[in-house]
């Protein structure tokens, strides 16, 4: 009973003494809301070491069943990036002193790395665009023009595209200046309008959709209704 | 109430005015310095470069340089100050080739006030927020019938899970990169007690690779307890709730290298996700999983619907705990949001047609001075 | 065995990824250079650097960390080069910890560039942890926060930094952006604090910002790779994001190429059936 009902108070009544003190600048009120921020911060901080004993457990008894080169070099990468920040630390004062042993490990190993992974995604992005866009319905196939206007006039090749579709239409139609047509970028003011417009029409409609879904939920969560979050 | 806020307005050699005055609306120890320098003093020639502001608890001591602001402002707030005490102040105009300075001005004293003014405004919306939210919850309580439309990403969870087990796989929930402060994650955690029971009753294999460890915790006690509420206790393994990396690509490749040898036949992407929402869900697609993804974080939904099977939109996410567990409260409340919703349409239709119309015919000072007032109404500071 | 059209319309992931590779890497082998069209918001960015004084100080916040180097880390090049380029002082920070030797990186180099001394022309306070507290926290006074620059030396050492107290202080405010950490400058320091601010973002994070750019809460946008490029071709230097846009050019093309492919085949299968 205890142990259900009392994470229920602390949720409620910290919940609203945030809210309240929203409003009263008067200390103590007034730098609560800093005051319980550091509070996290702190116990965030902690919670490394949680992660860190999840991690090494999981990984020894791995080994320990079974020989398994990926547990293997996980455990030595973070011994060893330990060791080093710790001894950078001590001899530089900081571990991100330009000429550190861990700096030279950040700067050759965990840069090009964090830069393939996310490098990946212009690979990701192609397979997922040339299977996703096709033109099925009529939203689909408006949804493909907008992508590919966009995609042109994000760039400068589109440009150089708009130069030729302008000298197409003035040979066509002679009465029109290409020289006119051709500073005109086409792509780059619709793409514009479409980044500035309809993108940013239906973002706010889904923001704040989701802000009060956000509020609602809260509500719930401080009023103790939603309590899926909570074991008994 | 005001007999603390001494407001100075002098005529000055150099100044236009100089007020100063206990801060309005703060916890006290912090005293206000607006001014305005005489347009004759301001020369192309002869730029002011910035204020300095100097400071004493008596008249007639030397000052002590406080402060210096950049030409553009013309406003200083002294902070640090004790309260219930007088100070004395003077403003320094430092220009290129002289300065000029005002005269003493005090004793202005600083007080902590009880009530910020300035959120007012707020107060109002948060009571009406909690009097709607309460109304419905209320109604629905007593017994009203609520509709909930059809949310077809949640009611294809049975499905994914019944097709990951037929297949032989394991099934994979990820949180993203949310943290436990983020009321997405506790959405999501209430999405996983529905998938932890399933796949218990199924007997199928759950792995959640976690980015924040209170994230993990809270997540391992949630599966335990769903194990153990359909009965199979003996099912649950701390193993498969493990903590990966807080490194946000550090976590999409572990997250990828468990995908790519565990080939989960279910996966759930269900939290706050950035810029690696793509790499994982491409990699669920490579080996063939059926995916769910949800999340709030609007730049991600484009990768999430383009890649995944099933995607809970922003709102979605929140509702999917009163959709999944119909209880009458939590429908009160779904209620209680589509009503706000429409509330806040209708100001927008309205605030639009006013601002459009202040702007058309710019004559009428009343049309201007309604949507300003609109605007005040929503404005936090 | 299958036909022309079926094969079009289920071309193997593999072969776009090959294709992708060779589109991305051959502009860059043979250092290709395309024209770059400045759009109005970075010029908007662009334009407050550059009305600023000597002796004014800019804060840049590198909020992202080496995955979005490639986007950011330009953008922070050519932003310290017009600043130093104009003697206007510099403070940098961070809300990625693992961003931060980034900073230090091209503060070094463009620092040497311009022959600026740390601590005379610019600062490194480096990184706190939480970072909503830290910006509401810097409005009534930075030393709170750092009281020490990354090395431990107390900023008051730093002629510059000992008139720095708050916001009222720093002239303009840069959030290099790869997450949701430019939000909160413009929740807190902008809002809260009316810090005039520019950001710098991931072209994915940079369509989030346009609403706040359209209500004036910043005073300028660089989105992007293409942001980095422009801002570098408004510098007069040329970076790697110059380098980098005629890459982003072709895979654009190829992508399209690849959509237009895909539908040719995918109308051509529902006709027959």
């Amino acid at each position: 009973m205890i142990r259900s009902q009392l994470p229920l108070i602390i949720t409620f009544f910290t919940g609203m003494l945030l809210i309240i003190t929203f409003f009263i600048p008067h200390k103590p009120f007034g730098d609560l809301e800093q005051r319980f921020l550091i509070w996290y911060s702190i116990i965030s901080g902690f919670t490394v070491l949680l992660g860190l004993d999840s991690l090494v457990r999981y990984h020894l008894t791995k080994l320990k069943r079974e020989f398994n080169i990926h547990s293997l070099i996980l455990l030595f990468s973070l011994f060893l990036t330990l060791i080093l920040g710790f001894y950078s630390w001590f001899k530089f004062k900081t571990p991100f002193a330009l000429n550190s042993p861990f700096m030279y490990l950040y700067t050759y190993v965990i840069i090009p790395l964090q830069a393939t992974m996310f490098a990946l995604l212009a690979f990701f992005i192609a397979s997922a665009a040339y299977r996703a866009f096709r033109a099925r319905t009529f939203e689909a196939t408006l949804l493909l023009i907008a992508a590919t206007i966009v995609m042109l006039g994000r760039v400068p090749i589109g440009s150089y595209i708009w130069k030729g579709i302008a000298y197409l239409i003035s040979s066509i139609f002679p009465k029109i200046p290409y020289e006119e047509l051709a500073k005109k970028e086409i792509f780059a003011l619709i793409s514009d309008w479409i980044m500035n417009v309809p993108q940013n029409a239906a973002k706010r409609g889904i923001f704040i959709g989701t802000a009060l879904g956000g509020i609602a939920m809260s509500i719930r969560i401080i009023l103790g209704i939603e309590r899926t979050y909570i074991t008994k | 109430m005001y007999f603390f806020l001494f407001i100075f307005l002098f005529q000055y050699n150099y100044f236009e005015y100089i007020k100063v005055y206990d801060t309005p609306s703060d916890e006290g120890g912090s005293i206000s310095l607006e001014w305005q320098i005489k347009e004759e003093f301001i020369s192309e020639e002869n730029p002011i470069k910035f204020f300095e502001i100097y400071r004493n608890e008596k008249k007639d001591t030397l000052l002590e340089n406080v402060g210096f602001v950049l030409s553009q402002y013309n406003y200083y707030e002294d902070k640090g100050l004790k309260d219930n005490k007088d100070y004395y102040y003077q403003i320094w105009a430092i220009r290129e080739k002289d300065t000029l300075k005002s005269e003493v001005i005090g004793p202005v004293i600083s007080r902590p006030q009880w009530f910020n003014k300035n959120r007012f405004n707020v107060l109002i919306i948060t009571i009406i927020l909690f009097i709607v939210f309460l109304y419905y919850i209320e109604k629905a309580r007593k017994g009203e019938r609520l509709f909930v439309r059809k949310i077809s990403g949640l009611d294809a969870i049975d499905d994914a899970v019944g097709r990951a087990t037929e297949m032989g796989r394991p099934i994979l929930f990820s949180f993203g990169l949310g943290f436990i402060t983020d009321v997405v994650t506790i959405a999501a955690l209430s999405i996983l007690s529905k998938i932890a029971r399933k796949a218990a009753e199924y007997g199928t294999r759950l792995l959640i690779p976690n980015y924040d460890p209170i994230v993990m915790t809270a997540a391992q006690e949630t599966v335990k307890e769903a194990y153990l509420e359909s009965g199979r206790p003996d099912l649950y393994k701390e193993g498969d709730i493990t903590y990966l990396t807080s490194d946000q690509f550090g976590y999409a490749a572990g997250c990828d290298g468990i995908i790519m040898r565990e080939k989960p036949g279910a996966i759930f992407w269900q939290g706050y996700f950035f810029a690696e929402s793509l790499i994982l869900a491409e990699t669920g697609h490579a080996v063939g999983a059926i995916q769910i993804a949800g999340t709030t974080a609007i730049t991600q939904l484009p990768f999430f619907i383009a890649a995944c099977d099933y995607t809970l939109i922003g709102e979605e996410m929140f509702a999917a705990s009163c959709y999944l567990k119909p209880e009458p409260q939590m429908l009160g409340s779904l209620k209680g949001e589509d009503f706000l919703k429409a509330v806040i349409l209708i100001i927008f239709i309205i605030s639009v047609i006013i601002a459009t119309f202040s702007i058309i015919f710019k004559n009428f000072s009343f049309l201007n001075n309604l949507y300003e007032f609109i605007k005040n109404i929503f404005t936090i500071k | 065995m299958k036909d022309i059209w079926t094969k079009l319309a289920t071309i193997d992931r593999r072969i776009i990824y090959l294709l992708v590779f060779l589109v991305v890497s051959l502009p860059m082998i043979f250092r290709m250079i395309m024209p770059i069209r400045v759009s109005s918001e970075v010029k908007m960015a662009f334009s407050e650097i550059d009305n600023l004084k000597p002796g004014s100080i800019v804060m840049i916040s590198i909020d992202y960390d080496a995955a979005s180097e490639p986007e950011l880390q330009p953008m922070l090049i050519g932003i310290l080069r017009h600043c130093f380029s104009k003697d206007i002082k510099v403070i940098l920070l961070g809300q990625w910890a693992l961003g931060l030797p980034l900073g230090e990186i091209a503060l070094n180099q463009v620092a040497k560039e311009y022959n600026k001394r740390y601590g005379e022309d610019y600062v490194n306070l480096g990184y706190r942890p939480g970072y909503t507290a830290l910006m509401v926290g810097i409005g009534k006074e930075i030393r709170d926060f750092f009281p020490t620059d990354y090395k431990g030396i107390p900023i008051d050492s730093f002629p510059f930094m000992r008139k720095v107290r708050n916001y009222q202080q720093i002239d303009i405010l840069v959030g290099l952006e790869a997450g949701a950490t430019g939000d909160a400058w413009v929740q807190f320091a902008g809002a809260r604090f009316n810090q005039k601010i520019i950001l710098g973002t991931t072209g994915v994070v940079a369509p989030d910002m346009f609403p706040y750019l359209q209500a004036k809460q910043i005073v300028g946008l660089i989105g992007g790779l293409q942001g980095a490029a422009e801002y570098e071709t408004l510098v007069r230097k040329a970076g790697s994001a110059i380098l980098g846009m005629p890459a982003q050019s072709f895979v654009h093309l190829l992508i399209i190429i690849f959509i237009i492919i895909g539908n040719i085949g995918y109308f051509i299968l529902r006709k027959r059936k």
